[in-house]
């Protein structure tokens, strides 16, 4: 036996992101009883949904994928996710926001500024607790957000579905600990280390389909905020807030309300790329209303028990 | 040297062979390793615009002078209203020559186990040093983990050079300690850098204000640093993660075992034993969602299948036949302890988690407690508290494939969980066993 390092330099960053990801998503498959992965039709859980697709080839993907519907989001992701979730034979369970609202879980906001948003949580530990999930993929990356850049890659939920960011359980190696108590859970980020860039190049080298939204295209909308939000059916517009048409792409996708889209002209994969390795903005910065709450936005939610 | 972009390749579609460097912040409270990663991060243009204008914003509304650097990482609530950090904060970026994952890890005793936790996957530590303060226990303790984890080279930055009028004396007799003591526990790859991180001095550029340091700046440091990978030997180790039976039409008879190459390399016809029978057979097939393969090496995520039915499940490890290693009912192992709960105890009893195995472990004998600032290990301790190192020696339920930690990460380390709590209290390294 010899010293020598065998971890070899040949493996390129996508491998090597591949690979890890792929050991995360089988660790909890392995340790938890009813893992659920986090799928919206955006690009990062499109990743995500890849990757369990080659963890358990040839077999099918042993858990369902849940998708937290506000009721607006945009109907090319809603689309997408049908048709997506038939390809690949798995159980595609929706929990809607609106439900929520018409039992009476939670109160609609209201005014222009009304979102959906942090509506979800509620949804979301609903749905956990119905169907008994003691573990949920999720598609977030440490490189989105400063709170999301102190998550640990199996991050514990108690009994109430909340994160106490200043008690994690220590995190060693590969060594990934699932277990649980009774009506806890473990959110699971296999892209922890990945970063936006790195999910693009990955679609490309992958050649995975994605949202028409996420190339560039003309659309109906209007400034608020210093950002462009698509003019909907779903977001009353202010005073002087009249829409105009412009060539944009959506560098996320999320609920209508709250996200903006970005002026460009990448209409293939390679634009987008080349447009995402130049910017200088990060993308939760460019197209997210809901993280200019506060300083701790992030934070706040995902103590309350978002995604 | 630096760059403005995310990706400052040519062709950011062709695949990315630049090598990655992990590091890992160490040192003591408030010796500045969250402002020295702002800064790094800052001067080589690897922070984004919005980013800058909420830490400016932060700043402002919390009365400072300066932009605190420091807050690109410290990014918790609690961490800015007291000006510390709490937990690991992983910080990704680039440039021409290298890419690197940052963990800015917190430098507070009662948080060692969230430094332990960033400095468990790291190539290189990052340790700074207050040129006022020099080394302090808490310096001592970080690079004994740092050392004891298999981290090999050290990067001393002594920081706040400012507040010592740049002087060179007081910045060589800290760079002579540290690789003194740094040397004493084995670790001979030591850099030695004077830096003010606050003021940017020898960090990404160079200083006119220490031209008597002869180096390069740290930025250009790390993209040279060669950081041979982590000490590993090259027999076959596949610990099984989760078997793979598809129960479809077209793959009927298939059972194949999933996992992720933890050391050596595994070829189709290649002789193998299954850990711990140790009973032989052959590889058959390596296989990925893309391709059949011939040969798997780490870190590859694959599929495995043998030429016979053997019983092999999750916490099996397929490893080579001529080489295998040694199933450990009983194991020696230096521990980190992180349980705010209760101290380690001869006789308590725990899970342990050694590659995808699970079992329970007895703890046999407390057999030393380290003296951090001797370096030397008390042979009189029956017991470990919150944040000690110490060796122990377990008694396992089930056997485990051991191999020492000093030849290999992934098959000689482990944690323990507590069975009332299930959370992670101990962090392992297996010296021997049998």
């Amino acid at each position: 036996m010899t010293t020598a390092a065998t971890r070899p330099a040949s493996l390129d960053t996508l491998s090597w992101l591949e690979a890890e990801a792929i050991h995360i998503i089988r660790e909890v498959a392995a340790e938890c009883e009813r893992p659920c992965l986090l799928f919206s039709g955006g690009k990062d859980s499109i990743v995500l949904l890849r990757l369990a697709e080659k963890a358990f080839w040839p077999a099918r993907i042993p858990f369902p994928v849940m998708h937290v519907d506000t009721g607006h989001n945009f109907p090319e992701a809603i689309e997408f996710r049908d048709r997506r979730a038939a390809e690949l034979d798995v159980e595609l369970i929706v929990a809607s926001v609106q439900e929520s609202i018409d039992q009476g879980r939670v109160v609609e906001e209201v005014g222009p500024r009304a979102s959906r948003n942090r509506l979800q949580t509620v949804t979301l530990l609903d749905a956990i607790a119905e169907h008994n999930f003691d573990a949920l993929f999720g598609g977030a990356r440490r490189d989105e957000e400063k709170a999301r850049a102190k998550e640990r890659i199996f991050s514990f939920r108690d009994a109430f579905g909340q994160w106490d960011p200043s008690n994690q359980r220590p995190e060693l190696w590969s060594l990934y600990n699932g277990r649980l108590n009774r009506g806890e859970h473990i959110r699971a980020f296999p892209l922890s280390n990945w970063t936006e860039l790195d999910v693009w190049q990955y679609i490309k080298r992958e050649d995975l389909e994605i949202p028409s939204i996420y190339f560039a295209h003309e659309r109906q909308m209007f400034e608020r905020d210093r950002m462009l939000f698509p003019a909907s059916e779903f977001v009353p517009r202010l005073p002087g807030e009249d829409p105009f048409p412009a060539r944009v792409r959506f560098r996320t996708v999320g609920d209508m309300t709250c996200t903006a889209g970005v002026r460009s002209e990448a209409e293939t994969l390679e634009q987008v790329v080349a447009e995402i390795a130049a910017t200088r903005i990060t993308e939760r910065g460019e197209t997210r209303a809901d993280d200019r709450f506060s300083e701790a936005a992030m934070e706040d939610r995902k103590r309350e028990g978002y995604f | 040297m630096t760059t403005a972009a995310p990706d400052a390749r040519a062709d950011v579609l062709g695949p990315d062979h630049r090598s990655l460097l992990r590091l890992a912040t160490a040192g003591s409270v408030d010796d500045g390793k969250s402002t020295l990663i702002g800064r790094l991060l800052y001067d080589s243009k690897q922070t984004f615009i919005d980013q800058m204008e909420a830490i400016e914003r932060t700043s402002r509304t919390r009365g400072e002078d300066d932009v605190n650097l420091a807050y690109l990482t410290d990014g918790l609530r609690s961490e800015r209203e007291q000006g510390i950090t709490i937990d690991v904060a992983y910080r990704y970026f680039s440039t021409p020559r290298r890419k690197f994952i940052l963990a800015d890890t917190p430098g507070h005793v009662q948080y060692t186990r969230n430094m332990v936790t960033g400095a468990s996957t790291a190539d290189a530590t990052l340790l700074l040093v207050d040129a006022r303060k020099g080394i302090v226990e808490q310096t001592r303790r970080h690079a004994y983990i740092s050392s004891l984890l298999g981290i090999r080279h050290f990067v001393l930055c002594v920081n706040k050079m400012d507040l010592v009028d740049w002087d060179r004396a007081t910045f060589d007799r800290i760079a002579e300690e540290l690789t003194r003591f740094a040397s004493r526990m084995g670790v001979t790859d030591v850099r030695t850098i004077p830096i003010s991180a606050k003021l940017g001095d020898w960090v990404v550029e160079a200083s006119d204000r220490m031209p008597w340091y002869e180096g390069p700046p740290l930025l250009e440091l790390l993209e040279t640093l060669e950081a041979s990978e982590p000490p590993q030997h090259d027999a076959a180790r596949f610990p099984v993660q989760y078997v793979i039976r598809p129960l479809r039409d077209e793959f009927h008879d298939y059972r194949g075992y999933a996992g992720t190459m933890a050391s050596g390399v595994l070829r189709v016809g290649d002789r193998v034993a299954v850990m711990p029978s140790g009973a032989e057979t052959t590889v058959s097939a390596i296989e990925s969602y893309e391709a059949q393969l011939q040969a798997a090496t780490p870190p590859m995520a694959v599929t495995i299948r043998l030429a016979d039915d053997l019983d092999v499940r999750r916490g099996s490890m397929i490893v080579s036949a001529e080489h295998p290693p040694v199933a450990a009912s009983m194991i020696d192992a230096h521990i980190c302890w992180m349980s705010e709960r209760a101290p380690l105890r001869e006789r308590d009893r725990l899970v342990i988690k050694h590659a995808t195995q699970t079992t329970r472990a007895l703890v046999e004998e407390v057999t030393a407690r380290l003296d951090v600032n001797s370096l030397e290990y008390d042979l009189t301790a029956s017991q470990l508290s919150l944040n000690e190192i110490g060796r122990v020696r377990l008694r396992l339920m089930a056997p485990v494939s051991i191999d020492p930690y000093a030849e290999s990460r992934e098959t000689g380390a482990f944690i323990l969980i507590d069975e009332a709590t299930s959370a992670t209290v101990g962090a392992g390294m297996i010296t021997s066993g049998e």
